[in-house]
């Protein structure tokens, strides 16, 4: 089974091949994030190899120096040595804290570069990968693969990361110091590293399992509960309340069982680590012990010894959860490096052709489109749409009518032939130029949080407040607006439940308006319209379509009136292409379907 | 406000969790209890190290040292099944309380009405049913216990140091008593960046899901780099802020390793003066050093012990937040019972204006009244925006009036139970919320015993039979976790609900916009034969649906202003010619070129 990209990527057990297609992908994306700020990391780790050095041997400067050799001395009534070691001692305190401290800051900057590196570059490739992708994949992975999943590495990164490695060279210059001070001690640590190795293996091993559980469980919740709230008015006029919270309580207590499992298995792993830490000490201190009373150790070597060793098991409990943040992150690595690995299915060109005015001549040369499943949507056909004519498609839902307008907004890419914009091929162009010259209004006007006029401008960034309002006004939208509380400034968001559906679609149009496109698409973009907006829209679109090339499809047939030409489509096919009049007056599906119209209006 | 009665309502708030915690509180201070006890054991065992390091000479024999180290040996092996009794006691109950929290926001979520949902988006809800739940959780079983457990083994241990030397407690407390200070002002600078930093995420957050959600409109407009431009200039913001946490916790940091470690290095040198001059021995000092150690832990902790009952606090605030909201739209005290609805629906002077709106603003409704005779449908039109949606939304108390009334068969519908109230009255909403369960569930969402029949009946007058083709016919799970459908298909099946559930009475918010011509006129047809025995109130666009209707009623600044049949209201009506018709304003039909 392919794992190329998002494919496959619930799969939980997977073969050896497609383990190490999958981690040699997360892998290539971690490295190309570290590879920018590889040099700070060679920094930050000197930080702090150095900061935990010093804090080891701290512990070596009290135990050997102060009282097994300055002590004595002072006892003898020389102060040298003291004063000597305890101002030592504090200097080396006092730099070794700051290492630390700096360390923290400068990690926190590598980790931020990081994040804003991935978090960017997910969020700009997502945008370039075709709608067919989106449709496909569905918003709600997209939205928690750059939400969920990047949390995840930042956990990993913020507190996992540094403590991991302060935590691990920690034990590691424990042990050298150990070594240094009393190899015996270190024989019995060494011992104690069998009952250590088999508690943190029993650990992992529960703990990854049921992590993924958690995270299923949690999912779960999640999903319900945001399906509940958005669909609050459904829930409530359909009386699913009751229904939903015997649900929704399963689906918590669901959660709460394994949860309360993983946080037992930390409940039994950190006191294993103490009690281990405490049987070595004590055996420490009574080999130690006899061994001073022979005096083959000093009392202050004995000392450094029960130090380092009630010490050294506390970072075990960091490295145990640092795997299990590792994990989490590693899996969210795997699924973004998936939705990295995604080639956008329409493509940039790589040697752009440069089209500086628009004049809006489309053709369709021997165009065939099939969905990727194989689905042929529409057979092999040639059309030439002049510039400046209005054209009206029309048929029954699952003609194909979007789809031919998704081709020439190159949503999608023909599987055959060419569609040519002013005679280039539209995949010469670069995505900025076609976006420039073409324009799609669809039946879904979607407006993003920020003003009235933010949304209209976002056709054309940077226009001026008098473009915005002539625009409105071209559209018929400018009356509403100006009611709202704070006219063009209102945010949609804050009353965007207030906003009708209707006045949302006047909202879109006047964002295509000001992009002002030699070629606009509507796409049902009058369907939540009532009839006077509708008509205020017919008005404006006379004048907006009269010197550019329009693509208007509509179920209702009020559109067609403005078209210059009418395409009725069917199954597909183009089965009728002629001037509005000599269809109505032809015998053909479009005059039938008029005739319909007709009879419906009053 | 002073510290004092910020500290006063910060407690105040967190007690507030306490009837939440009733059965979970006994095991909670049993917890508290064996993480004292642990602390006890381990500030115990350098006693008995000073007895030891006192005691060695070249003559001292094996049992001589064996006792106090199997003393130590017992006393570690106690303390590690203290610390194991404090996370039995305390973990399982922790979960349950969250577990609890959690079904009673969400019941409470659910009880509240759609104009409280309109106001917070489902992500700040989201936001406190998840995070904010658990860090209470693992605050009342983690922070709470530790705090006090600690805050009592450093007053404990000072004590303890005390006893070695009183002259090394003092140096000790001077030099570590700043820390507090610092601790403190970290926590109250700490929290408003920590605050701002989660605010920008959530701005992060929103961005991603409208750029996701509105991928067709940038598309279409080729937006695509302008919006990621405006994100990553949002992203660095983040970073920003995330910096400046950085660079206060690195100064936290700094203060919380240097300062005991400056403590003890000048013990050290008072405390071979003091031996010196025979005060103290060489086991105390051991002892002393290896007390601070063990006090280490207990001092670093209050800091961020400290913080997260600052992160707890906001977190149970934010839930009361959602708690203390008012249910506004109630079930009555004395509810009564319809048992056969025939359907009569009158709406009296309804007034009708959303609470946030501003005072210059006049009502949206402002004295509706009409009257829906038993099977009768009534088309409701007016221009986009005059509350039509609102007035249907009212009949089911999705909202509720302002003053007026809204009467089935003469009863008031505050009058009865809201669950009784929408099983008499179904509806279908322009935007078909579908949800993820089959079809077959969805459909049959108002009416779960409707038998088969009525379930193809259903469909067949919705015109949905695409439903039947899909890969597992009606058992083909839909929704956001399964199948994608388009919005006709949604619109028809939303419509199918509505028809399934058989209710007395029918509210159909423009069903039909969605659908293409053939369709809609299809599903005219089969809705008629059910209109003809249901009283039905349906806002409508087009003349086509208008005509659904037995009569038409106006709605024009709030109030109906005219009611009457369509061909009646088309002749006499000027307005209603405006609304409905497609006669342009000089009387002709826009006509083709």
């Amino acid at each position: 089974m392919s794992m190329h990209g998002v494919q496959n990527e619930e799969k939980i057990e997977l073969s050896k091949e497609e383990t190490k297609a999958v981690r040699a992908r997360s892998m290539r994306l971690l490295g190309s994030v570290i590879r920018p700020v590889r040099n700070r990391l060679w920094v930050s780790l000197a930080l702090v190899v150095g900061a935990q050095a010093l804090r080891v041997s701290l512990t070596w400067l009290i135990a050997t120096k102060i009282i097994d050799e300055a002590l004595p001395q002072a006892l003898k009534g020389s102060f040298d040595m003291l004063w000597f070691t305890v101002i030592a001692y504090l200097l080396g305190a006092i730099a070794s804290s700051a290492l630390i401290s700096f360390f923290v800051r400068f990690a926190a900057r590598i980790n931020q570069d990081i994040m804003l590196n991935l978090r960017t570059r997910l969020f700009r490739h997502t945008q370039k990968l075709s709608v067919e992708f989106h449709e496909t994949y569905t918003s709600g992975r997209v939205i928690s693969r750059q939400t969920n999943d990047l949390d995840s590495i930042m956990e990993l990164l913020n507190s996992g990361g540094n403590e991991m490695i302060a935590g691990l060279l920690y034990m590691i210059f424990t042990a050298i110091g150990l070594i240094l001070l009393d190899p015996t001690s270190f024989g019995i640590v060494l011992v104690s590293f069998v009952p250590l190795f088999f508690l943190t293996r029993w650990f992992q091993k529960n703990t990854r399992l049921n992590y993924r559980k958690t995270r299923v469980a949690s999912a779960k919740v999640i999903v319900h509960f945001v399906e509940t709230m958005t669909g609050i008015r459904a829930v409530k006029a359909f009386r699913k309340e009751n229904s939903n919270e015997v649900k929704y309580s399963d689906l918590v207590e669901d959660y709460r069982a394994v949860n309360a499992k993983v946080i037992q298995l930390f409940g039994i792993f950190d006191p294993g680590l103490i009690l281990i830490g405490r049987i070595t000490a004590a055996v420490v201190l009574l080999v130690g012990g006899l061994r001073v009373a022979d005096g083959d150790l000093k009392i202050g070597a004995l000392l450094g010894c029960v130090l380092y060793v009630s010490s050294f098991y506390d970072p075990m409990e960091q490295l145990a959860m640092f795997y299990n943040s590792f994990q989490s992150a590693n899996s969210g690595l795997e699924k973004i490096s998936g939705v990295l690995e995604e080639k956008p299915s329409v493509e940039e060109p790589t040697n752009p052709a440069v089209l500086a005015e628009a004049k809006g001549h489309i053709e369709f040369d021997k165009v065939r489109f099939a969905y990727s499943n194989g689905k042929e949507v529409l057979p092999e056909f040639t059309l030439d749409i002049p510039a400046g004519q209005t054209i009206a498609l029309v048929g029954t839902t699952g003609a194909g009518k979007s789809t031919l307008a998704k081709l020439v907004s190159r949503f999608y890419d023909p599987i055959d032939g060419q569609v040519r914009l002013d005679g280039y091929d539209l995949r010469l162009l670069t995505d900025e130029n076609l976006r420039r010259a073409v324009v799609m209004v669809t039946q879904e006007a979607y407006l993003f949080s920020g003003s009235v006029a933010d949304n209209i401008a976002l056709g054309k960034p940077g226009a001026s407040a008098l473009e915005i309002e002539s625009a409105a006004r071209a559209v018929g939208a400018h009356d509403f607006i100006t009611a709202l509380p704070d006219g063009y400034d209102t945010d949609v968001n804050k009353r965007g439940g207030r906003v009708s559906a209707g006045q949302r679609q006047l909202i879109s149009f006047a964002r295509a308006f000001i992009a002002d496109p030699a070629v606009l698409i509507l796409d049902e973009a009058t369907a939540s319209l009532d009839i006077p907006s509708e008509r205020l829209v017919q008005h404006g679109l006379k004048t907006l379509l009269a010197d550019r090339t329009a693509i208007i499809i509509a179920h209702r047939l009020s559109t067609v009136s403005i078209a210059d030409r009418v395409l009725v489509m069917e199954h597909g096919r183009i089965i009728e292409d002629d001037s509005p009049a000599k269809l109505i007056a032809g015998t053909g599906k479009f005059s039938k379907m008029h005739k319909a119209w007709r009879d419906s209006l009053v | 406000m002073s510290e004092k009665t910020a500290k006063a309502g910060s407690i105040r708030t967190l007690a507030r969790i306490l009837p939440y915690t009733k059965k979970a509180l006994p095991r909670i201070i049993l917890g508290m209890v064996a993480a004292l006890a642990a602390h006890m054991l381990a500030l115990s065992i350098p006693n008995f190290l000073r007895g030891l390091v006192d005691g060695i000479t070249s003559k001292t024999t094996f049992d001589q040292i064996l006792t106090p180290v199997l003393w130590v040996l017992g006393l570690g092996v106690l303390e590690a099944l203290m610390v194991l009794g404090r996370r039995w006691l305390v973990l399982t109950p922790g979960t349950h309380v969250e577990a609890n929290l959690r079904r009673t926001l969400y019941a409470k979520l659910q009880n509240l009405p759609v104009a409280f949902h309109d106001r917070w988006p489902s992500g700040q809800l989201l936001s406190r049913s998840t995070q904010d739940l658990s860090l209470i959780r693992r605050w009342l079983s983690f922070g709470l216990v530790l705090l006090v457990a600690n805050g009592i083994t450093i007053v404990i241990g000072l004590g303890v140091l005390y006893s070695y030397s009183w002259i090394l407690g003092t140096i000790f407390l001077v030099i570590v008593a700043p820390l507090w200070i610092i601790g403190f002002r970290f926590e109250k600078d700490y929290h408003i960046t920590a605050r701002k930093s989660q605010d920008q995420s959530g701005d992060l957050a929103t961005s991603v899901e409208q750029s996701v959600h509105g991928i067709r409109v940038l598309k279409a407009f080729g937006r695509g780099g302008f919006i990621t431009e405006k994100f990553a200039r949002d992203a660095a913001e983040l970073r920003k802020t995330e910096l400046t946490k950085a660079r206060m916790v690195s100064v936290l940091w700094w203060y919380l390793s240097v300062i005991p470690e400056l403590a003890l290095g000048v013990s050290l040198f008072v405390g071979v003066w003091l031996m010196q001059n025979g005060q103290l021995t060489i086991g105390g000092l051991v002892a002393f050093i290896f007390t601070t150690r063990v006090l280490h832990w207990p001092m670093d902790s209050i800091g961020f012990l400290l913080s997260m009952t600052i992160d707890a606090q906001t977190a149970v605030e934010r839930f009361f937040e959602v708690l203390d909201e008012p249910i506004g739209i109630d079930d009555p005290n004395k509810a009564l019972k319809v048992e056969k609805l025939e359907g009569r629906l009158v709406f009296e002077d309804v007034h009708f204006r959303y609470q946030d709106a501003p005072e210059s603003e006049p009502d949206l409704l402002s004295g509706i009244n009409l009257e829906l005779q038993p099977g009768e449908s009534v088309a409701l039109i007016g221009v986009t925006g005059c509350g039509k949606t609102t007035l249907t939304a009212l009949a089911t108390r999705l909202y509720e009036v302002t003053s007026g009334s809204i009467k089935v068969d003469g009863v008031d519908i505050r009058e009865l139970n809201r669950i009784e109230l929408r099983s008499h009255i179904a509806m279908a909403f322009e935007d078909a919320t579908l949800f993820s369960a089959s079809i077959r569930e969805n459909v049959l969402l108002g009416n779960p015993d409707a038998s088969e029949e009525d379930l193809h009946e259903a469909l067949a007058i919705a015109q949905a039979q695409f439903a039947y083709d899909l890969p597992e016919g009606l058992d083909t799970k839909i929704g956001e976790e399964g199948l994608s459908l388009s919005g006709g298909q949604r619109q028809r099946l939303a419509l199918a609900r509505a028809v399934a559930a058989k209710p007395a009475i029918l509210v159909l918010d423009d069903p039909l916009s969605a659908l293409d011509v053939d369709t809609e006129a299809m599903v005219e047809d089969a809705l008629r034969t059910v209109l003809k025995a249901t009283t039905a109130l349906i806002v409508a666009h087009r003349p086509s649906t208008v005509q659904l209707a037995d009569r038409v009623a106006l709605m024009q600044d709030g109030k109906i202003t005219a009611f009457g049949k369509h061909s009646e209201l088309l002749a006499t009506n000027e307005h209603y010619r405006f609304v409905i018709s497609s006669l342009d304003a000089a009387g002709e039909l826009i006509e083709v070129k």
